[in-house]
């Protein structure tokens, strides 16, 4: 793959003899791992950058680290047109709502990476009225990789396992992934924009919340809260 | 006929002393410890600014920001830094205080243009009212948003303690997560007694409608066109980030532009006054992060100007602070020519040529401070260490051989050879173009009035013939012994800021080639003359201080409690104030010229929604 030649030993059964002299010639394989080694080598990823990591991600693309190397260079502007969306940075509350919006217009298989601290718990900003601690309290988030931000070689480590990950999928009936066979799965709920970020998920929970009539505790009030019955 | 009135261009003192005497019962000298400047009484605020503008000569209102004095007075305070420009020369610092429950200040829109994104970021974070701005709507945040959370009694959802170190973490060094307090496991907060049963948030249409871009659905009977409104962004390819525009158009043409940001907002300045005077130097790697290293040297000498005489940065580590700040301007026009010609639809070749060259200063910059964006390399006195003896760059590949080299043999290279070099191409590349010419010449034109009442900085400003660089009108570091000039380009529009993104990096080659002699002479000599402790204590008192960004003037107003962290921590970001005049750079343009108009702006989202 490092060369851009095919190597059919990649796709080679294990189980199923194929004579040595043939093999630079003849794969035995299954449907599943032929149908994965080609996606696997050419996913597309969104043109969609966040903050600081949308840079280290650009830079990854460039001719330096040439993200042409693993398929990868097709970078499209169209969620309907991405395979990968690439969270390269701080979400904020207020573009978490874009970013749900544009990851239930991917079409199906489709894999989140989150790129750097941020993406994936928040990062040096958690603490941060207007930001979300990690995307995955939103979307399924396939691979992290950490960093602030990731370097290159950090992000093509991760493409690198994404492609792995894929890999060991499977296309048969009740396999591990929502997407073959069981028609088009769930739209993630598109968070609102209230008072502060709401899940629409919530909804109950808020509910119960609300009959406390009192706002929701912050950390502080939460470990006054927790420390009182000990001492009562 | 009346008479015109010149300015007078007097001292500063000399200046506050005939104002005092202008506005005797308006206005006061401010005497608290450590504060500069006057203290004018609100009612009058639009009276002065209207006399120092026109007779005083400080006709750029640099930086506008709010302090909340809870529990030091208990009241709001609006913080003006007024400049002459192109003269130059300290800030007159004003001050305009109100109540904490109905703040209210008059706006000063109509005297300072510039004031407009300002005023609504005040409005926004401090809740303060702005009498008689023309739109004043939250700006960082959504409608809607409950509180205005730079008040000092505003609680975030995952708040524990004022100021860091927090005591869950420290000194115990205990795992700690917020989501496991929060009954949602979120970062979020809700009112007391609220439900999504009857609550009706704001939609896009009323959004739009409360855009105030003129819309008409009916359209213009007489030229048979429909007016509509064109979403561009936050996520868009050529927006640079997240940032996003409403356009309403009349055919091709632009009526009105509406910049929306927020969608970086990442609460810089609440963090940063929670942070250590130390703890928040990394943070701004994170305002424009294509310029750590000069964020880092703009927040250090603001605080070594709090510090007074604590701290005295050593000669060497002056020269290696320069050295850094002008291969940043490099990077960052590289950077930003690339992606101007993106924006103009040269997709992507040209910026791979500027990309590259910038791979050849990151390395150095990963083999000094250790990263290759996020450099946290500067400290308050000094940096943190010196320049590596040898340098490993993957970037100096010959023969895909990777090559171990003198660090100084490889600046020298960068800077004789490889850097002037690919500035030249780029140039020949470029500069030419027939397509280049055609998108980027009179178009987006930015007059020298405007840019200066729009408080415009850095190329912008100077694109438009106005020769205001700080390195030169309110020098620091050693930029006073250092040759340079001030690079100006006369018409405004895209090309000229375009071209002054070429000069300035060959008057970046030429500063650092000035720097090597310097380099080799201090060689072993101390890099760092501050307070080795983690934790720092700063006199009580308030500073601004600026610097001249690859983006424009970077400002830190800061105000210590003489504690170890800051009581306010504001930025005056240059891509966040430089975007107040687009509307007006847009309008009568086409829809595709706004990207490019965008694009030679040059703006960072960091920086811009901090």
């Amino acid at each position: 793959m490092s060369n851009g030649e095919i190597n059919l030993r990649d796709l080679q059964h294990p189980d199923i003899p194929v004579p040595e002299e043939m093999q630079s010639n003849i794969a035995v394989t299954s449907l599943s791992s032929l149908y994965n080694w080609a996606r696997s080598r050419s996913i597309w990823p969104m043109l969609f950058g966040l903050a600081c990591c949308a840079i280290e991600m650009i830079a990854t693309a460039a001719s330096r680290f040439d993200l042409a190397r693993f398929g990868m260079e097709v970078m499209r502007a169209s969620p309907r047109q991405a395979d990968l969306m690439i969270v390269s940075g701080t979400v904020t509350k207020k573009m978490v709502v874009p970013i749900v919006r544009l990851y239930n217009q991917m079409p199906e298989p489709k894999y989140v990476l989150a790129m750097g601290a941020c993406a994936s718990g928040g990062g040096p900003f958690k603490e941060g009225y207007n930001v979300v601690s990690g995307i995955d309290k939103y979307i399924p988030v396939d691979v992290y990789v950490p960093g602030c931000p990731p370097t290159p070689q950090a992000l093509l480590y991760g493409l690198i396992a994404l492609q792995k990950k894929i890999e060991r999928q499977s296309l048969g009936v009740g396999a591990s992934v929502p997407w073959y066979g069981g028609g088009p799965s769930e739209e993630v709920p598109i968070p609102i924009l209230g008072p502060d970020i709401i899940d629409p998920r919530h909804a109950e929970l808020l509910r119960k919340e609300a009959q406390k009539n009192r706002p929701t505790p912050t950390v502080s009030e939460a470990l006054a809260e927790s420390a009182q019955p000990e001492s009562a | 006929m009346t008479d015109q009135v010149l300015p007078q261009v007097t001292d500063l003192p000399s200046t506050i002393a005939a104002l005092k005497e202008r506005f005797p019962n308006a206005v006061k000298d401010d005497t608290r410890n450590g504060y500069e400047g006057v203290i004018v009484d609100a009612a009058s605020l639009p009276d002065f600014a209207r006399v120092i503008r026109d007779e005083y000569g400080f006709n750029y209102l640099s930086s506008l920001t709010a302090v909340d004095y809870l529990g030091h007075g208990d009241h709001l305070e609006v913080v003006y830094h007024a400049f002459r420009v192109p003269s130059g020369g300290k800030p007159l610092v004003f001050k305009a205080q109100t109540d904490r429950q109905d703040a209210v200040i008059p706006s000063l829109v109509s005297i300072y243009p510039g004031a407009d994104f300002q005023e609504r970021e005040a409005y926004d974070l401090y809740g303060i009212h702005f009498a008689g701005h023309p739109n004043l709507k939250r700006i960082l945040l959504w409608e809607g948003f409950e509180g205005h959370p730079m008040r000092k009694d505003y609680h975030e959802a995952y708040y524990e303690q004022e100021t860091k170190p927090f005591d869950t973490r420290w000194p115990g060094g205990h795992v700690f997560r917020g989501e496991e307090y929060n009954p949602f496991g979120h970062n979020v907060r809700y009112p007391a007694g609220f439900t999504l049963d009857d609550y009706k948030p704001q939609s896009e249409a009323d959004f739009q409608q409360s855009m105030a871009l003129g819309v008409d659905i009916m359209g213009d009977p007489a030229f048979r066109t429909d007016r509509l409104v064109v979403n561009l962004g936050p996520h868009h390819p050529s927006t640079h980030g997240v940032f996003r525009m409403m356009v309403a158009l009349t055919g091709e043409t632009i009526e009105s532009l509406e910049p929306v940001m927020g969608y970086l907002h990442r609460n810089h300045e609440k963090i940063g006054e929670r942070n250590t005077w130390y703890g928040n130097m990394p943070f701004t790697d994170r305002l424009d992060y294509i310029c750590s290293m000069c964020n880092n040297l703009a927040y250090a000498i603001t605080v070594e100007q709090m510090m007074g005489g604590q701290v005295s940065v050593p000669y060497r580590a002056e020269v290696i602070r320069v050295l850094m700040a002008e291969l940043t301007r490099i990077t960052n026009h590289l950077w930003s020519i690339g992606f101007l010609l993106n924006d103009l639809g040269a997709f992507f070749t040209p910026a791979l040529y500027a990309i590259q060259t910038r791979e050849y200063i990151l390395d150095f910059f990963e083999a000094t401070a250790g990263s290759r964006m996020m450099c946290n390399y500067m400290r308050i006195g000094g940096v943190f260490k010196d320049l590596p003896q040898r340098i490993r760059s993957e970037a100096a590949l010959i023969n895909d051989r990777v090559r171990d080299m003198d660090t100084l043999e490889y600046l020298e290279q960068l800077i004789n050879d490889r850097l002037p070099r690919s500035i030249d191409e780029l140039d020949e590349l470029l500069s030419e173009s027939e397509i280049i010419k055609s998108r980027c010449i009179g178009v987006g034109l930015l007059p020298a009035e405007m840019a200066i009442a729009y408080s415009a900085s850095g190329p912008l400003l100077r694109a438009s013939g106005v020769p205001y660089d700080i390195r030169r009108a309110n020098p620091y570091s050693i930029y006073p012994e250092l040759e340079f000039d001030i690079c100006t380009r006369p018409n405004g529009d895209i090309y000229d800021r375009y071209y002054l993104r070429l000069d300035e990096m060959r008057q970046s080659v030429r500063i650092l080639k000035q720097i090597l002699p310097r380099l080799k002479d201090t060689q072993g000599q101390p890099i760092f003359g501050g307070k080795t402790s983690y934790s720092i204590k700063v006199p009580a008192g308030e500073a601004y201080g600026f610097a001249e960004n690859p983006k424009g003037e970077l400002g830190f107003y800061l105000v210590s409690m003489g504690g170890g962290n800051p009581w306010r921590y504001h930025v005056r970001a240059p891509s966040f104030i430089n975007l107040t005049p687009l509307g007006e750079m847009c309008k009568g343009h086409k829809v595709a010229d706004v990207v490019a108009v965008l694009g030679s702006i040059d703006i960072v989202l960091g920086e811009t929604d901090r």
